[in-house]
């Protein structure tokens, strides 16, 4: 008998003590009928070569493991940098639950989020009734400042039409007279999350801005895209521009609501981008995206209504911070202080310490398509050689950034960008082009274990590993966190493949 | 087990009444049927339930897919379940029920991946079925060791008008393999519940008497019913089960192979721990079949050498001291552990909101550890359920039904409680309170929390909750006053 009281025996230790080991080989030899065990090793060799990899990589239809979510999620994350917005997902009830389970997981934090519960009747008449009831519901009991709602994929196929129905429930006095209730439809069938973000961030602007005179001022709102950092990089991007001097508002600011303390009080609603922000956002004399696929109808609507625009790729590492920050001096006249240029100098000192460990090193790379652009980028400036570089939810012209970026450094000259692949496609190039570092995230642990290449989580979700994203991987400061997550992967590889006494105590160094 | 205990049912009352004072006449009129106390004697815990959720009010439940592909489909593990239709419910559900199996992931076993269809618009407009056949034959393809297929249908499939039927009759002809469609798009029903109804009815119609089965049976085969191997619940039970002499056939559906599912209807007895995803089947093995099942408890050594006892009295003498055997050899851990913990757990009090099973079958295992259940709840329990909790629960316990946020928050502020019991939705604002939580769906991560082994993991879990230092460092000192 393993267990005891003394020492409480986890399910990790307990189900390899003997008794539970003959205990599953028993089952699986008299009750699971299993393929012969050669059988299945054979297989699983097979999968690892290049006759499988074509046959995977000429998949049409199915999806395995994809590295993307679906609108609405991108939908409930933007509205929730809103100061005291309640996201109302109208449509089945299991989808908000997933999302705030989803979110939950990741931040380690609440995610509050509402459904409109549409069942089989709805499905039929259509969810008006939903709507009215839903709204006044959610104004009584959570007493929001704003309510930002989204479509579930049911509510899209059915064709129910948030823009009349909210002012069917505006007429029947399920909100006040004035109540802000922007709205987007975020159907899960198209694009991803990204999508999704972008169409509820232009959903709420639209909604403060459309009417409006436009008197520009000097301001410069700054939209951070989707984003599992959001915590530490907003914040990070606010010391910065507060450095500069910039007179500027974040559009959706999550940093707040995804890193409340502990206290005694549960905050529903904390922090974000106030209502009058919002609105006075259309005055601003320029809106820069940090994540151009996270905005591209906002952008384009932001440049409609007069501003000058300019869109990044997830600014990381030092040149795509020097471009944001010379963007911004650019913009608004402000010089970049000595400050800044010191944390550069620090982090450029950081890279050329720890060069001899990074220079040559093969990455696997994927997550969103701002993200892959950005982290690719940063690995070339320390030596390193992207050779896959995957977004799910990248399209075409996401794989010709990439194929240019790639080739404006030497370091790009082995990479190819995959644009709408996914994790199983990675599985077969990572086993048959094999690479020294994976970057990703939690799901990416699968690729780890089956191919035995660490895995370094730097997007999200991250899940499997505690409160990475309060910390920042944006501006100089941020390419420093980066920096020291990937040399610990490097040095933790090192002393793991040299850790046997008596064999390998020659590399062991104790200084490296 | 109701003492006659009213001290907290007043208190209760006027919680309920306070909580109702917020919402609007209407929701009000509604939600005041789901939530009661309970009071001895009574029949049921008199709630309503299974009643559709209320729009706007953050229902904590899922969904039918949910139900099916979450829970009852997704853990037989050499099957390849496709979450048909747009990729964000197989996204989001993808390894986090932790129904932990032993296979070759990829390769004989694909638990822990997610496979979906992908939906585009052009598929909600022309329809997904030659997709469909498409995928089934890139899986076979890819993973021509699965042994079998399943369609796990979301929203979509059902309003736009796919064949998911014929398509899996035709692709079967093909390939010979099960592929079974489910129609647990996720606005059938109220909740998961008729998810699970609905996965059980698929397995019956799809999968059982499809081929002759090679089998020897014995007189002592019973099925493990309704254990979904969270942290490894099932083996922890099925351990039990056979030092007791039986021989456990299927796994259901906690590391489940699909031979298993098939050649449950060959076995004795049929052994139900989730009463609430599984009945269906059991209910239908007993009609077809002649299997009579019994539901049992393994959460805590009361319950459980209560359990044994009673499994053993369907079989024979050698059985029935077997089960006492294994009763007397756990005797020194479940005292060890008792002995332990039960200093640090005495008088705790704790507040459930679990699924359709848990709210109840659990309270005997707190009770072993001396700590109180002062309220409890169900996502998603029927009226038999709300009868079976009359067994365990005492006078006064708070109960409420499809509990909603906001309902949640201000009972666990007038309560009090000293532990949490609830899901990951729920944790956090609990935390934040200052009030000690532990996720029952996932088990936070831990378990088994079933049979012998199961129970000093449970205990020790319980007290590292409430008894970690964190929670005295929640108010700065120098606002302490």
């Amino acid at each position: 008998m393993p267990q005891s009281a003394a020492k409480v025996l986890d399910h990790m230790p307990l189900f390899r003590e003997p008794e539970y080991k003959a205990m599953l080989k028993a089952k699986k030899e008299q009750f699971e009928c299993p393929h012969p065990a050669d059988k299945v090793q054979e297989t699983d060799d097979w999968t690892r070569s290049w006759e499988y990899r074509e046959k995977n990589l000429a998949r049409e239809a199915l999806v395995v493991n994809p590295g993307k979510a679906c609108q609405p999620l991108g939908a409930v994350f933007a509205a929730s940098g809103f100061d005291g917005t309640m996201s109302f997902v109208h449509g089945s009830q299991g989808c908000v639950a997933y999302y705030r389970s989803h979110l939950s997981r990741h931040f380690k934090e609440p995610s509050s989020c509402v459904s409109s519960s549409m069942t089989e009747d709805a499905a039929v008449f259509g969810g008006l009734n939903n709507m009215v009831d839903g709204l006044a519901n959610t104004h009584a009991l959570y007493k929001p400042k704003m309510i930002a709602v989204s479509t579930t994929c049911m509510a899209e196929v059915i064709g129910d039409d948030l823009n009349s129905f909210i002012q069917t429930a505006r007429d029947k006095g399920s909100v006040p007279e004035g109540f802000d209730v922007p709205f987007a439809h975020t159907p899960a069938f198209v694009g991803s999350h990204v999508t999704g973000y972008d169409n509820m961030m232009k959903g709420i602007l639209s909604h403060f801005w459309n009417g409006r005179e436009r008197q520009a001022s000097a301001s410069v709102n700054i939209i951070p895209g989707f984003d599992g950092f959001c915590v530490g990089n907003i914040r990070e991007l606010k010391r910065m521009l507060g450095l500069m001097g910039v007179d500027h508002a974040v559009l959706s600011d999550t940093s707040d609501i995804y890193d409340t303390p502990s206290d005694g009080t549960f905050r529903m609603y904390a922090g974000g981008t106030t209502l009058d922000q919002a609105k006075a956002a259309l005055n601003a004399k320029a809106t820069l995206s940090m994540q151009a696929y996270c905005t591209e109808k906002t952008l384009e609507m932001c440049a409609e209504k007069g501003q000058q625009t300019a869109a990044f790729h997830y600014p990381m590492g030092v040149s795509a911070t020097d471009e944001f920050l010379m963007k911004v001096s650019e913009l608004t006249g402000k010089p970049i202080p000595e400050a800044l240029e010191l944390e550069r100098g620090r982090l450029v000192d950081a890279m050329a310490d720890s060069q001899a460990h990074l220079h040559g090193k093969r990455y696997a790379i994927y997550g969103d398509p701002d993200f892959v652009i950005a982290m690719a980028r940063f690995v070339m400036e320390t030596g390193g050689e992207p050779v896959h570089c995957l977004a799910t939810n990248g399209g075409k012209a996401w794989e010709e950034v990439m194929t240019q970026l790639l080739a404006s450094s030497p370091y790009g000259a082995g990479c190819k960008a995959w644009g709408g692949k996914d994790l199983w496609h990675m599985r077969s190039l990572m086993a048959t082009e094999p690479v020294d570092f994976l970057i990703g995230n939690s799901y990416g642990k699968y690729l780890e274990r089956d191919l035995r290449v660490p895995l370094i989580r730097l997007t999200f979700p991250i899940f499997d590993r505690h409160h990475h994203h309060r910390f920042p991987t944006w501006g100089y400061q941020g390419a420093l966190t980066v920096l020291v997550k990937i040399l610990d992967k490097v040095f933790d590889a090192i002393d793991l493949n040299t850790n046997i006494p008596g064999e390998t105590d020659y590399s062991f160094d104790l200084t490296r | 087990m109701p003492l006659d205990d009213n001290s907290n049912g007043d208190f209760h009352r006027k919680l309920i009444e306070e909580v109702l004072e917020a919402y609007p006449d209407k929701t009000k009129k509604r939600r005041q049927k789901h939530l009661n106390v309970a009071e001895a004697g009574k029949p049921d815990c008199g709630v309503k339930s299974n009643i559709k959720s209320i729009p706007g009010v953050m229902t904590i439940r899922g969904c039918a897919y949910a139900g099916s592909k979450g829970v009852v489909w997704g853990p037989v593990k050499d099957m390849v379940h496709i979450s048909h239709g747009p990729v964000g419910c197989g996204q989001y559900s993808w390894s986090q029920r932790r129904n932990y199996y032993v296979g070759t992931t990829g390769v004989d076993s694909f638990v822990t991946m997610q496979f979906t269809s992908d939906f585009q618009e052009r598929d909600i407009v022309f329809g997904g079925d030659k997709k469909l056949a498409k995928i089934i034959d890139e899986i076979e393809t890819l993973f021509p060791l699965n042994k079998g297929i399943s369609i796990q249908s979301e929203c979509p499939i059902g309003l736009i008008g796919d064949d998911i039927e014929a398509v899996s009759r035709a692709k079967h002809k093909d390939i010979g393999k099960p592929i079974v469609p489910v129609r647990c798009e996720g606005f059938r029903g109220v909740s998961q519940s008729l998810g699970h109804h609905i996965a059980n009815d698929a397995i019956r119609d799809w999968v059982f008497d499809k081929k002759a089965i090679d089998f020897t049976p014995t007189d002592y085969d019973i099925n493990i019913i309704g254990d979904y191997n969270i942290g490894g619940d099932a083996w922890a039970s099925r351990i039990l089960l056979e030092e007791m002499g039986l021989r456990v056939v299927a796994s259901w559906s906690g590391d489940a192979s699909i031979s298993e599912l098939e050649r449950a209807p060959k076995a004795k007895l049929n052994l139900i721990h989730c009463y609430r995803s599984m009945n269906y089947i059991c209910r239908h093995m007993e009609e077809k079949y002649g299997i009579p099942w019994i539901e049992y408890n393994f959460f805590g050594p009361s319950q459980i050498a209560q359990s044994l006892r009673a499994i053993a009295e369907q079989f024979d003498d050698k059985i029935k001291e077997n089960a006492e055997k294994v009763i007397e050899k756990y005797k020194a851990l479940t005292d060890a552990v008792i002995a332990k913990y039960r200093p640090r757990l005495e008088g705790k009090t704790v507040m459930l909101y679990v699924g359709g099973l848990r709210p109840r079958h659990v309270m005997t295992a707190f009770d072993d550890l001396g700590m109180e259940i002062v309220g409890t709840g169900y996502e998603f329990a029927h009226n038999d359920d709300y009868q079976r909790t009359t067994h365990y629960v005492k006078d006064g316990t708070l109960i409420y039904d499809d509990v909603t946020g906001y309902e949640l928050e201000k009972f666990i502020e007038g309560v009090r409680p000293d532990l949490v019991g609830s899901g990951i939705k729920e944790k956090y604002p609990t935390q934040k309170l200052g009030v000690p939580f532990r996720q029952m769906h996932s088990w936070d991560y831990s378990g088994p929390y079933h049979g012998y082994d199961g129970f000093a993991i449970f205990a020790r879990d319980m007290d590292l909750a409430i008894n970690n230092p964190v929670w005295s460092k929640f108010k700065a000192p120098w606002k302490a006053a």
